[in-house]
């Protein structure tokens, strides 16, 4: 893979000067993934921060062909735009490789978007969805979403004095991808690049669909200072919050077991949106969360194949 | 040399697909129009046409992933129906306001509820302010015609913008009809090899973002060449007619005027019910009343000043309305032609029917009766319903 002098060298396919809050994990997000591109990309995002942040007529913060078609459709457009490249490939108009990617939040993937992105992946076409998934409608104001985690404090389901943020547990989109069977699955962070361009550069060289779920803290929904993003992010990791993982062909792989699981509340004592579960009354809600993480963890760690070891 | 045959409108349809061979088909099945997209997955199974076939999930998946297919730069055509068009309503404006010149074939069908799978004209116009192209068949010849004009039409640098041609849900879609059809090298001749599309999204060198955010400062200046590709769309229609008329001997124009010379009591319809009207028309000029009817071909771009026109030496003159706005002063389609000829110096009295929704069987009974009313057209309300129980 390429190493980090590389990358740093290579064109900035999104440029700076967007609109994104300081702090923003998306566009960090987007560069690398567009980074670790050799071909050339077409892009289609889903309404949301990024469309809205990085395209506000007359300015483009994009140096490569993009789309914005709708909220709940990216699958659906850049099936199509797939769909014509691979009609003028067939007829010997074009020759080039290109690698076309779609951007979609977690509310244009997870909710709204979720059908046209499963038919998107069910159809077998070539190409990448990109979830930054920063767990709610932060472009319309932290309205909760289905990547949204169990007590979290939304504009839609806020914490108050008889109910304690989301109520829910947060649907987990990557299983629901990986049950496509398609190529290549899975998840990463703002704030591991390793992890983020290896994975991407992995999604390039398959052919077919591929999915990528990569955790964005939002640091206006979720509340801390711009400049945690990046520390928010790993932290949970190593929480085993949100796991590094991939699935390639049906075989699961975890990219990081931390030796020392940090407990959920390091992750979650850390921004605005938890508060609320650290007030006296609420120690058993904390403990109910810690549960579900060790659960989900544990689950996924026993889809891995056996290792053999020794002789 | 012409070839007659014998097709339904869905036949005719998918034929005229497969001549004109699109880079990309994204469609989803719906009754009445379904049949279409079968005949046409038929032919892509036997390697018949090039097109790259998408068969997606939904049909506002269809119409995104036409979005993102002509947008590309592809040729592109789908096919659907009420519910199906109804699902497609949130992207159809986007497709005209990005000038993506995608061909849709709409084989009209009632909108629900309760369900129904007849015809009527309910989802065309409840789409006919998306800045589409509607140009509506009186039969299987029409829409097989109208599709291939249609290709041109929308990819006409003067319009780039998208296009339905639509037929009557069974009546014409379903219906065995004798028709002329072209041969493939008139056809591919007619439209042109390819689309030219050079600020595609494909343009690798020169990379375009399509779709940006266009606030209170610009919105409303982007807005406008629609409506200004809209109205100069008309001339182009009349244009491409007349070389297909040129070239394979059918006329068509906006609109068409049949016994309209001396015609005292006129009826304006669209669609299939005009084939029937003719009859009763024939019938009454029998009779020596001085009936005549009035097609309107293309509802968007709305002909006007060809209608006030075409009707200023009327005395009556009845809409009939394939659809309800349930409430406003009549149908869509009369509300629109009442309106131009507002400014006529002598109006003929003008009412309006709605009739067939749901797919309620319309005669020449009925037509014969709304020509009744026009002669007496001092009694009639401005609205009424026709064939419909009290």
């Amino acid at each position: 893979m390429a190493n980090l002098k590389e990358l740093a060298s290579r064109k900035e396919l999104l440029t700076g000067g967007h609109r994104m809050c300081p702090g923003c994990g998306a566009p960090i997000i987007v560069r690398q993934i567009l980074l670790a591109s050799k071909d050339p990309v077409v892009v289609v995002a889903a309404t949301g921060c990024l469309e809205v942040s990085t395209t506000i007529f007359p300015y483009t913060a994009w140096n490569v062909p993009y789309l914005h078609n709708a909220f709940e459709n990216a699958g659906a457009t850049l099936s199509g735009v797939e769909a014509a490249y691979s009609a003028f490939k067939k007829k010997g108009k074009i020759s080039q490789h290109v690698n076309f990617i779609a951007f979609g939040g977690d509310g244009g993937t997870y909710d709204i978007g979720l059908q046209s992105l499963s038919g998107a992946l069910e159809r077998g076409h070539d190409l990448l969805y990109v979830c930054y998934n920063n767990e709610a409608y932060m472009n319309t104001g932290v309205q909760r979403s289905g990547a949204t985690p169990k007590g979290a404090n939304t504009t839609t389901e806020p914490a108050g004095k008889v109910r304690q943020g989301k109520v829910e547990w947060r649907k987990d989109l990557t299983e629901i991808v990986a049950a496509h069977g398609i190529p290549y699955v899975a998840q990463s962070i703002a704030g591991n690049w390793a992890d983020l361009t290896k994975k991407a550069e992995k999604a390039f060289s398959i052919r077919g669909p591929k999915f990528m779920n990569v955790l964005q803290p939002c640091r206006l929904g979720w509340g801390y200072k711009p400049e945690d993003t990046l520390n928010i992010a790993r932290l949970a990791v190593e929480s085993c919050v949100w796991p590094l993982y991939e699935v390639e062909n049906g075989v699961y792989k975890v990219n990081s077991k931390p030796k020392a699981k940090k407990p959920a509340a390091d992750f979650l004592k850390t921004q605005e949106r938890f508060r609320h579960l650290f007030k006296p009354g609420n120690e058993q809600l904390l403990i109910e969360i810690q549960t579900e993480v060790d659960r989900r963890w544990e689950a996924l760690v026993a889809k891995e194949p056996a290792v053999r070891t020794g002789a | 040399m012409a070839k007659v045959v014998a097709r339904t409108g869905n036949e005719a349809m998918a034929e005229a697909m497969r001549q004109i061979n699109p880079d990309v088909v994204a469609a989803y099945p719906i009754t009445p129009a379904t049949e279409i997209v079968m005949i046409f997955a038929k032919y892509v199974a036997d390697g018949l046409v090039d097109t790259n076939y998408v068969a997606v999930e939904s049909e506002h998946s269809a119409m995104s992933a036409c979005v993102g297919a002509a947008a590309a730069g592809a040729r592109v055509m789908t096919g659907t129906s009420s519910q199906g068009l109804a699902l497609m309503y949130e992207i159809l404006p986007i497709a005209a306001a990005l000038r993506l010149p995608i061909v849709l074939s709409d084989v009209n069908r009632a909108l629900s509820g309760p369900i129904n799978i007849h015809c009527d004209h309910s989802d065309t116009m409840a789409a006919r302010d998306f800045g589409w192209l509607q140009i509506f068949s009186e039969n299987s010849q029409e829409a097989y015609d109208g599709l291939i004009q249609a290709v041109r039409i929308a990819e006409d640098p003067r319009v780039h913008l998208p296009a339905m041609v639509t037929t009557d849900g069974f009546i014409i879609s379903h219906c065995l009809d004798k028709i002329e059809l072209l041969e493939d090298s008139e056809v591919k001749e007619f439209i042109g090899p390819e689309r030219k599309a050079p600020n595609s999204l494909l343009n690798l060198e020169k990379p375009v973002s399509i779709g940006l955010l266009d606030l209170q400062d610009y919105y409303f200046e982007h807005r406008l060449p629609v409506a200004e590709a809209m109205r100069g769309a008309k001339k182009v229609i009349l244009e491409v007619a007349d070389e297909f008329a040129k070239k394979f001997g059918r006329k068509y124009g906006l609109c068409e005027a049949y016994k309209l010379e001396d015609a005292e009591h006129v009826v304006v319809a669209l669609g299939s019910t005009c084939g029937t009207a003719k009859v009763v028309v024939d019938e009454l000029r029998s009779k020596g009343v001085r009936a005549g009817l009035l097609k309107i071909r293309v509802f968007r771009p709305f002909p006007g000043e060809e209608i006030a026109a075409a009707l200023a030496k009327a005395k009556t003159v009845a809409v009939l309305d394939r659809s309800d706005s349930w409430s406003a002063q009549g149908g869509q389609v009369f509300t629109e032609v009442r309106s131009v000829m507002f400014d006529l110096p002598v109006k003929p009295k003008i009412i309006n029917f709605i009739y067939g929704l749901g797919g309620r069987e319309i005669d020449q009974g009925q037509i014969r009766q709304v020509y009744d009313c026009l002669q007496k057209v001092e009694k009639q309300p401005l609205v009424q319903y026709l064939g419909v129980r009290e």
